[in-house]
């Protein structure tokens, strides 16, 4: 008998009543979602600019240490920073091993908790959010939700795909519980709301 | 060695046993501020708990919908019913390939399956990337804990450690000065990997998805930069749908850490272009957990660790004096349905004081669980002869009510009348590491039965 039959006979072997699904309960609700952004991305460690246009974001960026320092940066916001590697004459991820900093399109924002949603398909290789070392997400104005549950009724998977909530920079507090930011991901994360 | 055998040597270092103490409480409140900011936190957890109950309850229904839609999405998925066939899958799946080099982040299900050994036996290089992971592999030693896998360990021993391994200056410990070595040490292995190997936060049956949390980004470093992908899960793992997320990463990074989320919560359906991703479905004893009907909520566990960090008995024994891959009250309860007679002592460390039951956020009855091993364990004969004895006559005493005001007169005579050296004597293990109470005049019923009415 194959694995996955044994494993199945197995679980059937308890016989349990069908336990309901619960209602998901009622999420708090933020009067002012973008303030609550900021906050929560203040709190995580991340970076907060708000911009009315790309010109505007690309001088307010320019204040930003990594992003001002940086040798090699690759952008997939038009208008805001440049490209110093043709993304779309590379496959592999490895090449992007040097770049000091990415500017990424964000699919919206999560208020409870400074999260960006990346997709996948926006990202020519899935490395561009965590190799590099800073990042900045930039995300249309009024798309920031107000909880997780609000966040998951804005995605779905049809086949294939890739996503990632992204909340602040990668830190690590594994030795004695010291907050270092900076751990294998980007050292910063600035979030841009635009428009 | 039973746990009180293995906490009395982790209490012998006082000041140690004091920071553990401290740094884990720390965590708890940092939690509990998580918590107290939700309105809807109670209602979370009740929620969490209830589709998880749904899940266990139609768990080979959802095991197929899961492998249909994984399957649909590009994944291949292989089904493990016990360790020695995980880590034969992950070790084929490698070698067929001709990997020699693997990163792996956090993954609770390997350190249960002794994958590491396994594969190294066989000529395979495996990397842990978690850094506190990373600590406990070039220690030789395994994570004392399930979420801050060296919090056992000092900074200065973690800077003699990568002195030594990686490097650093000698006499170096500034937490940020061993962490970025250890970046720049890892990212080298990140680039020279050739597969990279996950554990699974959740499995969305649904969408045929995986979901990894991580805070350091390693799980995504091994997962983007080299093309194969093994994510290895519990068959617990699974959730039916996709927005029951909202529910779970709302409770899982508030739990773990105090964090209102982790900062990379990733979602694989299928793999990356030109790549492969492979999900290890394993039982390894979770189907006898599920047949086991008081104890079977513990399948519902989320791996948080917040009842550890709650627990009186975990902050001051260490994860180490649990002598299992989860310690802990929820490691207390697993442990022992694996292997009841080598864990038999672990239901015992606890105080029943329920505080991880209160902290858990999938509700699982944790403390009750602990009282009902116990009740197990003694009628498998697996409690120690004395504690079996003490348990009888305090039986005999509470079902007589003039022998306990003789044994209460008699106690508080001897506390007051004995000679310290004989009272503190080995016999009281209740005295070693404290004073004793002292002797109140007269006993709760004598002042009771002399109250004024008026």
């Amino acid at each position: 008998m194959d694995s996955k039959r044994a494993i199945l006979e197995a679980l059937r072997r308890t016989d349990l009543p069908p336990a309901p699904l619960p209602p998901y309960p009622a999420p708090v609700r933020f009067a002012d979602p973008e303030r609550q952004f900021a906050e929560s991305l203040l709190s995580v460690g991340g970076r907060y600019l708000r911009a009315a246009d790309a010109a505007q974001l690309a001088s307010q960026l320019a204040a930003v240490e990594p992003f001002a320092r940086a040798g090699r940066m690759v952008s997939l916001v038009p208008g805001v920073g440049r490209s110093d590697l043709d993304l779309s004459a590379i496959s592999d991820p490895h090449q992007l091993e040097g770049l000091d900093f990415a500017v990424l399109p964000g699919a919206f924002g999560v208020a409870e908790n400074g999260a960006v949603w990346v997709e996948g398909a926006s990202l020519p290789l899935r490395a561009l959010f965590v190799v590099p070392q800073h990042l900045a997400l930039v995300v249309p104005a009024g798309a920031v939700v107000q909880t997780m549950q609000d966040a998951y009724e804005r995605i779905a998977f049809r086949g294939a795909g890739f996503g990632v909530f992204v909340s602040g920079p990668s830190k690590t507090a594994d030795i004695e519980q010291s907050l270092v930011i900076g751990a294998h991901g980007a050292r910063s994360c600035t979030v841009a709301i635009l428009g | 060695m039973g746990h009180p055998e293995a906490a009395a040597r982790f209490v012998a270092d006082d000041a140690r046993a004091h920071w553990h103490d401290q740094a884990l409480w720390f965590v708890r409140l940092k939690r509990d501020r998580q918590a107290h900011g939700l309105p809807e936190w109670e209602e979370l957890r009740s929620c969490a708990a209830q589709i998880k109950a749904h899940t266990v309850s139609r768990l080979p229904q959802y095991l197929e919908e899961f492998e249909r839609n994984a399957t649909a999405a590009g994944a291949v998925v292989h089904w493990a019913r016990d360790a020695e066939e995980h880590n034969r899958i992950v070790h084929r799946i490698l070698s067929e390939r001709g990997v020699t080099r693997l990163v792996k982040s956090k993954s609770m299900l390997t350190e249960e399956c002794d994958l590491n050994p396994y594969l190294e036996a066989r000529g395979i290089e495996v990397v842990d990337t978690d850094l506190g992971e990373r600590i406990v592999q070039l220690a030789g030693e395994k994570p004392s804990h399930i979420v801050l896998p060296a919090i056992h360990k000092k900074k200065e021993e973690i800077g003699v450690l990568f002195h030594e391994h990686l490097g650093t200056q000698e006499g170096a410990s500034d937490p940020t000065y061993l962490t970025e070595a250890a970046r720049g040490h890892l990212r080298e292995r990140f680039l020279a990997a050739q597969a990279g190997l996950t554990g699974v936060n959740f499995a969305i049956a649904e969408t045929g998805g995986v979901v990894v949390c991580t805070n350091e980004g390693n799980a995504d470093m091994g997962t983007s930069l080299p093309p194969i992908h093994i994510a290895c899960m519990g068959v617990e793992k699974l959730i039916p749908r996709l927005a029951d997320l909202g529910v779970f990463t709302r409770l899982l990074a508030r739990s773990a850490t105090g964090q209102p989320a982790t900062t990379y919560t990733s979602h694989f359906h299928g793999p990356m272009k030109g790549g492969e991703l492979h999900v290890v479905v394993v039982d390894n004893g979770r189907s006898a957990l599920l047949a086991a009907e008081a104890h079977r909520r513990a399948l519902s566990c989320i791996r948080c660790g917040a009842c550890m960090n709650t627990c009186p008995v975990f902050r001051r024994s260490g994860g180490y004096s649990y002598g299992a891959v989860i310690p802990g009250p929820i490691g207390s309860i697993l442990s022992p349905a694996r292997d009841p007679a080598r864990h038999a002592s672990l239901p015992f460390a606890s105080t029943l004081c329920g505080s991880c039951s209160d902290v858990c956020p999938v509700r699982i009855d944790l403390h009750s669980q602990l009282l009902a091993w116990r009740g197990e364990l003694a009628e498998k004969r697996l409690v120690p002869a004395g504690k079996r004895l003490a348990m009888k006559a305090a039986s005999l005493v509470f079902r007589h009510p003039a022998l306990y005001a003789l044994g209460g007169r008699v106690g508080r005579f001897l506390l007051r009348h004995l000679p310290r050296a004989l009272l503190y004597g080995r016999w009281n293990a209740w005295g070693r590491q404290r004073e004793l109470p002292p002797a109140p005049a007269r006993s709760f019923r004598e002042l009771y039965d002399g109250r004024d009415d008026g």
